[in-house]
């Protein structure tokens, strides 16, 4: 029998096997302005992301083959993270010492703008606090899926891939 | 127990009326089924079995099973999960074999309404409307039924986005696709629909197919065409362990169905077996809902559907137990709790690793088998091809079987997804209509695209297994 990813023997990537499977994006990258990773790293039959980009930045040949992205063509517009049906594209942008990660949140309640939520890390542990930057509601984003902008540490960039709105 | 917001779905509830559950007043709503109108109220206890009376409740939700029979009005052996309530209908439990009432009289077939058309569609999930909807353009008269009381199989219940090609809906969700193809259904004058009617057996007579079929549990009704295409769907599997018969244990799809059509929540905490695509799917849906979901239990040392909806739940917090199973349910009238433990390299349970969790649900994702009865009675011939979820009718590319004028599509073909069983009616709704000499040449060309739109879909590690199966089935029908 051939090996089985650890990833899909937990459920949960790590940085290092995602970057095992696709390249990082450079330092200085993810300090220009937001950049899409997707961390999706199966092949299944699907290429939404790519239809949509707008600067032809994904690259699959097939539809079943793995979304690539060329983070020099990505000018981080946030399609992608709205429309995967996977929910499996983020933006990441570091500012100062902070990250600005964007995800996808279709859960109640939908965080408001400026407000302190729980971050959740791949396995839904809460590992800090942080401040939502955006919001894109479902109305106005391009999947029906809302979007966020969430400041983080910046070395929780690679971590934090959901929030939870905890309110009185 | 009913869900007031969602982040998804907004529910709109019918007019308000009361039926009566052993003679206590029940509020429901026009629209919903009898058993989602208990559920809400409560009520999991539907019948009794025969033989050690034991408690029997919802399990698929759908009117595949027999786990849901009730005495309606007087009537033994109503489907509750797909007949709807009605002001003032007095409904009770079942016990066991319950007898007719002595001085009803059964309607006659002689006595049965006839509907003529070129092809008879039986199923309106996805796989049935694209059939419809491309048999209609080819200009075939379309007559297509389905027991449910609303079309889109189970797509009605499919909140996520799906996968594919954007001229596939990929990235919409599955309601909307069902919305989207009813409307165009509905545009087509050469399409006539029932609903709430349950084909009962396909005849031939001379050139042409019979569909025999019950409307509301009462009327007969017999459908004339010259080709039938069978879209029947699939139907839940259950695995064997201890209690598995409890109020409270639901295929993955029951659930779906109260939450995501009817917004009734299941219960408060579940545990879900099989870490497949509905398994993992469903952990999601019941999360939106609020309801709080304790672990993922799978055999398989690996998740077994896309990693990307695993890690969807997982960031949420639920654990996926892989290579555990599910020991037993434990509880009096219902669910209460379940007992689960490690299995070994030979799938063998080690001894001391039970872990409980207090849930009042267990779901059942463990896989679908084609619901295959019709085409089984008709006399096509049938294979077992476990790639493809059990027996599945033997069938060429046109998705035409082994009786002459009898196709099929979607998971009643073999399981695979709501995409492949789209291309798939196209395929046959097409085909039958060439067939039939109605379609002319021009047709085969969008029939090929369809084919080579589902090669492309199934070339990937996760429908290469599904083309092997096929290929086993083409195998048989040039032999």
């Amino acid at each position: 029998m051939s090996k089985i990813p650890a990833y899909l023997q937990r459920g949960y990537i790590t940085p290092e096997e995602l970057f095992s499977i696709i390249p990082k994006p450079s330092e200085e990258r993810l300090r220009k302005r937001p950049v899409a990773v997707p961390e999706c790293p199966q092949e299944i039959p699907c290429a939404p992301c790519r239809e949509i980009c707008p600067t032809g930045a994904i690259s699959m040949p097939t539809p079943n083959d793995l979304p690539v992205v060329d983070y020099e063509k990505c000018i981080g517009c946030s399609l992608c993270v709205q429309i995967c049906p996977g929910l499996a594209f983020f933006m990441v942008h570091y500012v100062g010492d902070k990250a600005r990660i964007t995800m996808p949140h279709e859960l109640l309640p939908v965080p408001e703008r400026g407000e302190e939520v729980v971050l959740l890390n791949k396995v839904g542990e809460p590992v800090g606090m942080g401040k939502v930057i955006t919001v894109v509601p479902r109305e106005k984003s391009k999947g029906d899926t809302p979007i966020i902008v969430v400041e983080v540490p910046i070395e929780l960039a690679w971590d934090v891939r959901a929030v939870k709105v905890v309110r009185e | 127990m009913r869900l007031n917001e969602h982040p998804v779905l907004r529910f709109e509830h019918g007019r308000e009326i009361t039926i009566y559950f052993e003679g206590r007043p029940i509020r429901a709503y026009e629209g919903e089924t009898i058993a989602t109108a208990l559920h809400a109220a409560g009520i999991r206890v539907l019948n009794y079995s025969p033989n050690e009376k034991r408690p029997r409740g919802l399990f698929c939700a759908i009117g595949k099973c027999s786990s849901c029979l009730m005495v309606v009005n007087g009537i033994p052996n109503v489907r509750t999960c797909i007949t709807l309530v009605e002001d003032g209908m007095r409904i009770e439990r079942q016990h066991g074999r319950a007898k007719l009432p002595r001085e009803a009289k059964p309607p006659e077939f002689r006595d049965a309404k006839v509907v003529t058309a070129d092809i008879v569609i039986i199923g309106g999930g996805p796989a049935g409307l694209m059939a419809a909807i491309h048999a209609a353009d080819a200009g075939a008269r379309v007559v297509l039924l389905d027991e449910n009381h609303m079309l889109g199989g189970q797509l009605v219940k499919q909140t996520h986005k799906f996968f594919g090609k954007r001229e596939q809906f990929a990235g919409v969700r599955g309601v909307e696709i069902a919305r989207i193809l009813e409307e165009e259904l509905k545009k087509r004058e050469n399409i006539e629909i029932f609903l709430e009617t349950s084909a009962v057996g396909i005849f031939q007579e001379g050139d042409e197919k019979l569909v025999l079929a019950v409307r509301k549990n009462r009327e007969l009704l017999e459908f004339r065409g010259r080709a039938i295409v069978v879209a029947t769907g699939a139907m839940e599997k259950m695995i064997p362990f201890e209690n598995n018969d409890l109020p409270g244990i639901y295929g993955a799809g029951a659930i779906q169905t109260l939450m995501n059509t009817y917004g009734v929540k299941p219960g408060d905490r579940v545990l879900i077996v099989g870490a497949g695509n509905v398994g993992l799917i469903l952990a999601y849906q019941l999360i939106q809902a609020g309801v709080e979901v304790k672990a993922i239990v799978e055999a398989m040392p690996k998740v077994g559907g896309y990693f990307v909806h695993a890690a969807k739940v997982r960031r949420l917090g639920v654990p996926i137990l892989t290579r555990h199973t599910i020991l037993r349910a434990e509880g009096k009238e219902k669910v209460e709790r379940a007992v689960v433990a490690q299995l070994d390299e030979n799938w063998q349970v080690t001894p001391g690793t039970e872990k409980t969790f207090e849930v009042d649900v267990i779901a059942l994702a463990v896989g679908l088998r084609p619901s295959i009865e019709l085409l089984h009675q008709v006399g096509c011939q049938i294979k077992y091809v476990r790639e493809l979820g059990g027996h599945v009718a033997v069938r060429d590319e046109w998705m035409e079987t082994t009786v002459r004028g009898i196709f099929i599509a979607g998971d009643s073909a073999g399981i695979e997804e709501a995409t492949t069983a789209m291309l798939e009616g196209k395929i046959a709704g097409i085909a039958a209509a060439l067939r039939l000499g109605i379609a002319n040449e021009s047709w085969v060309k969008g029939l090929e695209t369809a084919q080579r739109d589902l090669d492309e879909f199934r070339s990937g590690p996760f429908g290469r297994h599904i083309a092997d199966g096929i290929r086993k089935i083409l195998a048989e029908v040039r032999a």
